[in-house]
């Protein structure tokens, strides 16, 4: 056990090294490689077990820029984090109470449906209360800095993953995840631990848009609320097999890279190769998808 | 002013209505999360803005041409994309997710090369832009026709399916995809035709959106999302629930907007469908899965 | 354990391919010695790929086939150097937009780096181009700060103005068309929900009333909103003679349309960004005829003639008429700076702060790192959009209210 903790560490502390190593530009890389790693892997870490597929992702992605973005002026920056964790767990835990008991692909839609309705109110609460849309970050923080700081919070949430699958609570999971109505026979408080789940993984995506955001100098809500990183973070865990440990980032390096390689080389037809290169995976590749499906039923609506 | 926001509500409702009929019949029946939906509702209005600016076609005949293409080509999807995957979640894939991959990179496709032909650019192009007077309020001919439109397709789509034989075959399949063998269903051909007829609900909606709402080669997302919404407030699979739940979120909108704020139109859309799934899990009349 | 073989092997996997890629796409691409290279990242593609699509790309692209088709670029030692593009599709999003300047500053080592679309796009990419030391021309973004950002990134310069300067030129034309009796003070406002619309609205309410007038209806609408029904019914009735939306495409088409089914016809009609756009006049025909808008050109000035037939024929599409001809003049800024100075960056920068430049705007000098002899206000009058303010300025058209009534 140690041995691989000791690997682990030692893969940490090298990547600490990157910036040493890489100019700006693969430094960026990098950084958008983890920050996606970190949101697949809080992913999965709620939507392995339970198969719930969830959209959103941007919801807490985009409140921890926005608290940034707010605060940024006023409060030291170790504190506006502590404040942006505590944002998205207040906030996942109000929204899990009332929406845990959905199933499959109504899940799937309203967490789509919250994530736009935290912009709109955002949105809202900005143009009449606060009176300004738009705010600006303006951080000392270089590319290396932040991409330090998501390096401990990548560790942290591969901690957070390995722990869970090695606990009580992890066994619970994938009891649910089999079926629920056996779980709740057991005596599995099922409430109570997707919620657990769920607050852990919003909380974790939560801080990765707020280490992320002073990169952006400018913030508004059309900014940080992009869906696109919703579906990202979902088709790049479910390449990968949400239900591994290793599986996100199994499927975040390469896709990453893919996304990053067409649209340098090919930007007048990047949607088209991208949409090619999809479908060709699912169809030659369904290994990714197919491990992933033996045990990631969509709930009850795939029966 | 109530008639007013009554009339508005319930003709942007038909729109919503409209746009959203053809995914319950894909989704459904075929069981296709079809999220090149929207996609499928561009290209028809890019395909009427070409044949009414070149041809100089009257829209409403180029439903006619657009329509049964749409279902052509849609039928063709099917055969290529979905069958083998239909195939695969028998040996134990499992469709919904295969689906959302698939027709994720198809949306992608379809964007890419709609950008590569037509440009970024807004297209438009008016017809059928007069005034209507509807109870003493004035609205757009073209909106009322979509209203009207979705009204007809939706109760009577509803009524095809609740009282005839083909009906009584797509909710075999719909609900019994097991069964419906057993008493001599070809559920591959009824989902294939499902799902090319989907098509071309999707497509006359997009000739009929086309002609009152300016539209560029990236907007079929949005058309997508509100479509998913739609057909799930109302429940899967049923047409009726999707009229209504259409017309609901019109009126919603129609009312924030002439009692309580613009600005909150759209939270005010999201948050009734997310109170009304809270409410009823299956939506409005969707049956219980368990 | 063969969980813990499993996770060294998938480990060691995951390095070597992170190693792999990284130095892939970290390769140097090689930069031929007789060109200049000029880079930029823009949305191609995702919901800012309409408004690059209209206002920024043509405009790239026509302007280095004109500097292409003339020998290339000139230096100051009269040799002529063809310009080499290097562009990157930014997906409309910050993130990758950033990444991007990093990719064309060290990767590719590029001469120069032309701005993409927008104002968060700008502001976003401004630290890296400072900190990179390339000039930053930009034009699609209007800011009230920039005064402030010029303080911050010495070598960004501002082509489009604020919010401010546009809804007071605004405030100016209805204020005296108040006072001669022309319109009554009443004022119906509605704005886009988002950092542009906010902006100008936050900057017209004390502007209006310095004026004299009154805001009956003032109501913001979330970005996204298609039907605008109800709010056009509203200020129908609000009895206010003038109505101004602050606004942006496809929104901006939307209210034009069915104000005109509504039947709603202000004296004033001043809507927001779209109303330039060629696309405009195809979807209103001759009931653009007395709109108002942001921008403008001077109709009777050749050199925007010949630019617009230039532009037309190499992009198949006639430019905007607010922000292309300024991305057009920037570029021609920078191109004149370049034959001035050479590539060295800090001496481009230099010159584009201190120097005079002949455009297709005319002669052109930057004050503070802004361009600000710009057109505030226009209106569609005879076919083109006239700008009408400043009304001091030569080539001005005087405005005229009220609007033409509907043509049905």
């Amino acid at each position: 056990m140690s041995k691989k903790f000791g690997l682990f560490g030692g893969l940490l502390g090298l990547l600490a090294f990157a910036p040493l190593v890489f100019e700006d530009y693969g430094l960026g890389l990098m950084i958008g490689i983890v920050s996606y790693a970190i949101l697949a892997q809080a992913w999965s870490l709620f939507s392995g077990p339970t198969r719930y597929i969830s959209l959103a992702t941007v919801a807490f992605y985009g409140v921890g820029a926005y608290v940034v973005a707010v605060l940024n002026e006023d409060l030291a920056y170790p504190l506006i984090l502590l404040i942006a964790v505590g944002t998205g767990l207040v906030m996942s835990l109000a929204v899990g109470i009332a929406t845990l008991r959905l199933a499959g692909v109504y899940f799937v839609i309203f967490s789509f449906g919250l994530a736009e309705l935290v912009r709109q109110l955002i949105t809202w609460y900005e143009v009449n209360v606060s009176g300004t849309l738009g705010r600006y970050i303006f951080l000392p923080f270089e590319a290396r800095h932040i991409y330090w700081m998501l390096l401990v919070l990548a560790g942290v949430t591969f901690a957070i993953a390995w722990w869970i699958r090695n606990s009580r609570t992890g066994m619970a999971l994938r009891v649910i995840g089999e079926d629920e109505d056996v779980a709740s026979h057991v005596g599995i408080n099922i409430t109570r631990t997707k919620l657990l789940l769920f607050a852990i993984s919003a909380s974790l995506m939560t801080l990765v848009g707020a280490i992320q955001a002073p990169r952006w100098v400018y913030i508004e809500p059309s900014i940080v609320f992009n869906p696109t990183v919703s579906f990202l973070t979902v088709i790049m865990a479910l390449l990968g097999g949400p239900h591994r440990l290793l599986g996100p980032i199994c499927g975040v390096i390469p896709l990453f890279l893919l996304f990053e390689w067409l649209s340098a080389n090919f930007p007048n037809h990047y949607s088209i190769l991208l949409g090619g290169v999809f479908i060709l995976i699912v169809f030659l590749l369904p290994k990714g998808v197919l491990e992933f499906v033996d045990r990631f039923r969509l709930g009850g609506a795939a029966k | 002013m109530l008639t007013t926001s009554l009339v508005i509500g319930l003709v942007l409702g038909g729109t919503y209505a409209l746009a959203a009929l053809g995914l319950t019949m894909q989704y459904g029946v075929s069981r296709i999360m079809n999220l090149a939906y929207g996609e499928f509702v561009i290209v028809a209005a890019f395909a009427t803005f070409v044949l009414v600016s070149t041809l100089g076609l009257d829209p409403l005949l180029s439903l006619l041409l657009v329509g049964p293409a749409a279902f052509v080509i849609s039928y063709a999807v099917y055969s290529v994309l979905m069958a083998p995957l239909v195939k695969r979640s028998r040996k134990g894939g499992n469709l919904e997710i295969d689906s959302i991959l698939v027709t994720f990179g198809l949306l992608f496709l379809i964007q890419g090369i709609l950008l590569v032909i037509f440009g970024a650019d807004f297209q438009s192009y008016s017809y059928l832009n007069v005034a209507v007077d509807l109870f003493g309020v004035t609205i757009a001919a073209n909106q009322v026709l979509a209203f009207g439109l979705a009204t007809v397709l939706g109760i009577g789509l509803f009524l095809l399916i609740r009282f005839t034989r083909w009906g009584l075959i797509l909710r075999a399949v719909a609900h019994r995809p097991d069964n419906a063998p057993l008493v001599a269903i070809n559920v591959d051909r009824v989902a294939q035709l499902a799902f090319a007829f989907g098509g071309m609900l999707a497509a006359q909606a997009g000739v009929v959106i086309s002609m009152f709402q300016t539209f560029t080669a990236t907007a079929g997302v949005v058309f997508t999302m509100k479509a998913l919404i739609v057909v799930i407030m109302g429940g899967v699979g049923n047409f009726l629930g999707a009229l209504i739940a259409g017309l609901i979120l019109g009126l919603v909108e129609a009312f924030v907007s002439a009692y309580l704020d613009p600005g909150l139109t759209l939270a005010s859309t999201y948050l009734i469908f997310l109170v009304l799934l809270l409410w009823r899990p299956q939506g409005l009349f969707g049956k219980s899965v368990s | 354990m063969t969980d813990r073989r499993r996770v060294l092997r998938t480990t060691a996997f995951a390095v070597a391919a992170l190693t792999a890629a990284t130095s892939l796409f970290t390769g140097q691409s090689i930069a031929s010695a007789d060109t200049v290279r000029i880079g930029y990242a823009v949305s191609k593609t995702g919901p800012n790929s309409a408004g690059t699509g209209i206002t920024t790309i043509p405009n790239y692209v026509l302007w280095v086939k004109d500097v292409n088709e003339a020998g290339g670029l000139k230096l100051p030692d009269g040799s002529r150097r063809m310009i080499e593009v290097i562009e990157y599709d930014d997906r409309s999003s910050s993130e990758e937009a950033v990444r991007a300047v990093e990719r064309l500053a060290v990767q590719d080592k590029v001469d120069f780096i032309l701005p993409p679309w927008g104002t968060g796009f700008n502001l976003a990419i401004a630290p890296l181009m400072d900190k990179f030391g390339y000039p930053q021309l930009a034009v699609t973004a209007v800011t009230d700060m920039a005064p402030k950002f010029v303080q911050r990134w010495k070598k960004s310069f501002w082509f489009l103005g604020g919010g401010s300067d546009y809804s007071k030129a605004l405030a100016e034309i209805l204020g005296s068309a108040h006072k001669s009796g022309q319109i009554n003070n009443k004022v119906a406002v509605v704005s886009v929900a988002d950092g542009f619309g906010i902006d100008l609205i936050k900057s017209a309410r004390p502007a209006f009333k310095e004026a004299g007038l009154e805001l009956v209806f003032d109501k913001t609408y979330p970005l996204g909103t298609k039907d605008f029904n109800s709010l056009l019914t509203e200020a129908k009735t609000s009895g206010a003679d003038t109505f101004v939306a602050f606004s942006y495409p496809p929104g901006t088409f939307g209210m034009a349309k069915q104000s005109k089914v509504l039947g709603f016809n202000p004296k004033v009609m001043y809507l927001g960004v779209g109303v330039g756009f060629p696309v405009f006049t195809k979807i209103m025909g001759p009931d653009v005829a007395g709109v108002m808008s942001l921008g403008g050109v001077d109709p009777n000035s050749q050199d925007f003639k010949d630019y617009a037939a230039r532009h037309t024929a190499a992009t198949t599409n006639s430019p905007d008429f607010w922000a292309s001809s300024v991305t057009y003049a920037s570029l021609q800024t920078l191109q004149q700076a370049i034959e001035r100075v050479g590539l060295d960056r800090d001496a481009v920068a230099k010159e584009i702060s201190t120097g005079e430049f002949d455009t297709i705007l005319g002669k052109i000098k930057l004050e503070d790192n802004q361009l600000r002899k710009l057109w505030w206000t226009g209106q569609w009058q005879d076919g083109s959009f006239a700008a009408v303010s400043p009304n001091s300025r030569d080539g001005a058209s005087s405005v005229v209210i009220p609007k033409p009534e509907w043509s049905q």
